[in-house]
């Protein structure tokens, strides 16, 4: 059951926008020009130069060994199975346990929470925690969920606090996303007779769903690439198995490179480098993904 | 777009994870099984790492993990019983000591291998010949801080050029083994080093500065010999050779590279190494730590020493033979004779 009729989430503004008369542009607006210019460019060269040194290091050890060996002593033997496979299933047990947590607080301060003094504290904690340096939820997680809960140093505790990572961030992007839903389309759903979660679950979800998704993927692709709290809980670094459960011992592919880059082989280095290579390529399919979903939404609504 | 289609493919992947189990039947002569959990120090790390590897060839069920939270934080959780084994680039603290025993955790301690702590210049510092102890320790001294900050204050000879140091951070082992090497107080330093707890930091910053001087591990010079120069310890005793001598293999062996020569350690929980599996471990690490050792970039033990830790082990014998206030500048294989 898809809405008839939405309106497009991101309006774009230029083309209902009167065409600016171009008169006589003032020098400031000028510098200004040149001074954003740059800030891209100076933000861009850094991304490339980053890209650039760990291809140019990495790339010839990249092959199907190097994805599926387990770790060695000797750097050309060594590869990232045991940690690819680990970062896999880590992030596969974060977005199971941060959507629906994420999307149904979402949910909850959007469409039931009533708009009093307890809710907008809320927001406003919540919008604190997004921006709390990821180490503290290492060490938060360390305590409640290694020790009182006696997880131990698992998948299942380094998913957990993961999760409570990035779960700021997806409350955040889901109640932009559902915010965006017309009011039209509730007031539609309701005067049919619709229940209100039959309105949630019909109506708005579905509409707001891409907007959901592209801000989880973004937020899983920065819970991916997180070393900080890992290391904190204890996730360990020689690992030559794969995990068989969420109480197995794992390790994940920032660790494993943080590992050998702090080896003195020169070797090494080259393996951390080729290991950041595979991190990139999984963290921009990612990417490329929330923004693949976004357009297909695009077009449809239009 | 379906809420279900999105979230039924991770769902489904989940309930089959804990399905999900490795089939390796490697031919295993004793079918040892089980779980063997170590962790602390990141300078000991390569030789369990190596030990595990050869021993998982021959012992494919045994799940050997291995951490590097350092010496220190190996330390935290050994003696709360969470592991197995600690790796230890420094003896065990009288604290940690307390601890282990506050939780009924008895240990037996293992030298594994030695390392040397290298002291090196930048390649373009013409006037470091060599070094004495008291010179090192004049430079890294606590009330040194803010006072030695030029090359000719150490010897007059010397140009009048800034002094800057490089050294680890101090919650390593190498640096908690420097300071009492060389200070005679463990800990006790100037605080304004440019500290790192990454070596090969400390091995940029020397080889970009030519008024540095820094140290780490032997392997981290060994690895960037072009960059660096080597700077010869001189102890100032003439029994255990005289004059200036150099951090390599030969001398650390031989024992004339002093103060400067540290050993490394395994503790074994003396509770989990009645499991078969970590008994079969740690007489697989004691066997084979002289051979994997150098391939690491470290030093391997006299012979002499690897047998007196073997029968340390078969024997059980528990405690630190450091913990009787004896200097960890006295040879392995004295204290050993003498502890067990």
């Amino acid at each position: 059951m898809q809405p008839a009729q939405a309106a497009p989430m991101y309006a774009d503004s230029s083309s209902e926008a009167a065409p600016i008369e171009r008169a006589k542009w003032p020098i400031s607006d000028l510098i200004f020009q040149v001074c954003a210019l740059l800030a891209i460019l100076l933000a861009l060269s850094v991304i490339i130069a980053l890209l650039f040194d760990i291809f140019s290091d990495g790339f010839h050890r990249l092959s199907w060994d190097f994805l599926t060996s387990f770790p060695s002593r000797f750097a050309a033997k060594a590869g990232i199975y045991s940690a690819l496979v680990g970062s896999f299933c880590l992030m596969l047990l974060t977005i199971v346990f941060s959507l629906p947590l994420g999307v149904g607080a979402a949910i909850y301060l959007e469409e039931y929470a009533p708009k009093n003094r307890w809710t907008a504290l809320l927001e406003l904690n919540l919008a604190n925690l997004a921006g709390v340096p990821s180490i503290i939820y290492g060490i938060l997680a360390l305590q409640i969920f290694v020790r009182w809960l006696d997880f131990d140093r698992s998948l299942l505790s380094g998913a957990l606090a993961l999760t409570l990572l990035i779960l700021p961030v997806i409350i955040i992007a889901s109640r932009e996303a559902i915010r965006t839903v017309p009011r039209t389309l509730r007031e539609a759903s309701l005067a049919l007779g619709a229940t209100q979660w039959q309105t949630i679950w019909t109506q708005v979800l579905p509409v707001a769903l891409p907007g959901i998704m592209t801000g989880c993927i973004l937020a899983f692709s920065r819970a991916i690439g997180e070393t900080a709290p890992l290391i904190t809980i204890g996730a360990l670094t020689y690992v030559a198995f794969l995990p068989d459960g969420l109480f197995s011992s794992f390790t994940a592919l920032p660790i494993q490179a943080y590992n050998w880059v702090s080896r003195p082989q020169e070797a090494f280095h080259a393996n951390a480098a080729a290991a950041m290579v595979v991190l990139l390529i999984i963290l921009l399919s990612m990417n490329a993904f929330a923004i693949l979903l976004r357009v297909k939404y695009q077009k449809r609504t239009r | 777009m379906r809420i279900r289609d999105i979230y039924a493919p991770f769902l489904l992947a989940v309930l089959v994870l804990p399905a999900w189990k490795t089939n390796v039947d490697a031919a295993v002569p004793e079918n040892l099984s089980g779980t063997i959990k170590v962790d602390g120090s990141s300078t000991v790390y390569p030789i369990t790492e190596a030990v595990a590897e050869e021993f998982g060839k021959i012992h494919g069920d045994v799940r050997v993990t291995v951490g590097i939270s350092g010496t220190g934080g190996g330390f935290k959780k050994f003696c709360t019983g969470e592991t197995d084994i600690s790796d230890a680039s420094r003896p065990i603290k009288p604290s940690e000591i307390e601890t282990c025993s506050a939780n009924k955790v008895d240990f037996i301690e293992l030298p594994v291998a030695y390392d040397a702590i290298s002291i090196v210049v930048n390649p373009k510092n013409t006037w470091v010949k060599s070094l004495t102890v008291a010179d090192l320790k004049k430079m890294w001294e606590p009330e040194a801080q803010g006072k030695i900050t030029k090359w000719n204050q150490i010897r007059s000879e010397w140009p009048n050029q800034p002094l800057r140091l490089f050294g680890p951070g101090i919650d390593s082992g190498t640096y908690d083994y420097f300071t009492e090497a060389i200070m005679g107080k463990e800990d006790a330093s100037r605080g304004d080093y440019t500290s790192s707890e990454d070596d090969n930091t400390i091995v940029q910053g020397v080889a970009n500065d030519v008024n540095a001087l820094g140290f780490f591990g032997l392997a981290y010079y060994e690895e960037n010999k072009g960059k660096l120069k080597m700077v010869p310890v001189d102890d100032g005793k003439g029994d255990n050779g005289a004059g200036p001598q150099m951090a390599n293999a030969e001398n650390v062996i031989e024992g004339i590279y002093q103060p400067l020569s540290r050993p490394l350690f395994v503790y074994v929980r003396k509770q989990a190494a009645e499991r078969p599996e970590i008994k079969e471990f740690v007489q697989f690490y004691l066997k084979n730590t002289n051979t994997l050792s150098p391939e690491v970039g470290y030093v391997q033990l006299p012979d002499k020493v690897t047998e007196l830790a073997t029968n340390r082990f078969a024997e059980r014998v528990t405690g630190s033979v450091y913990s009787g206030g004896h200097s960890q500048l006295a040879t392995l294989e004295e204290l050993y004779t003498k502890g067990s």
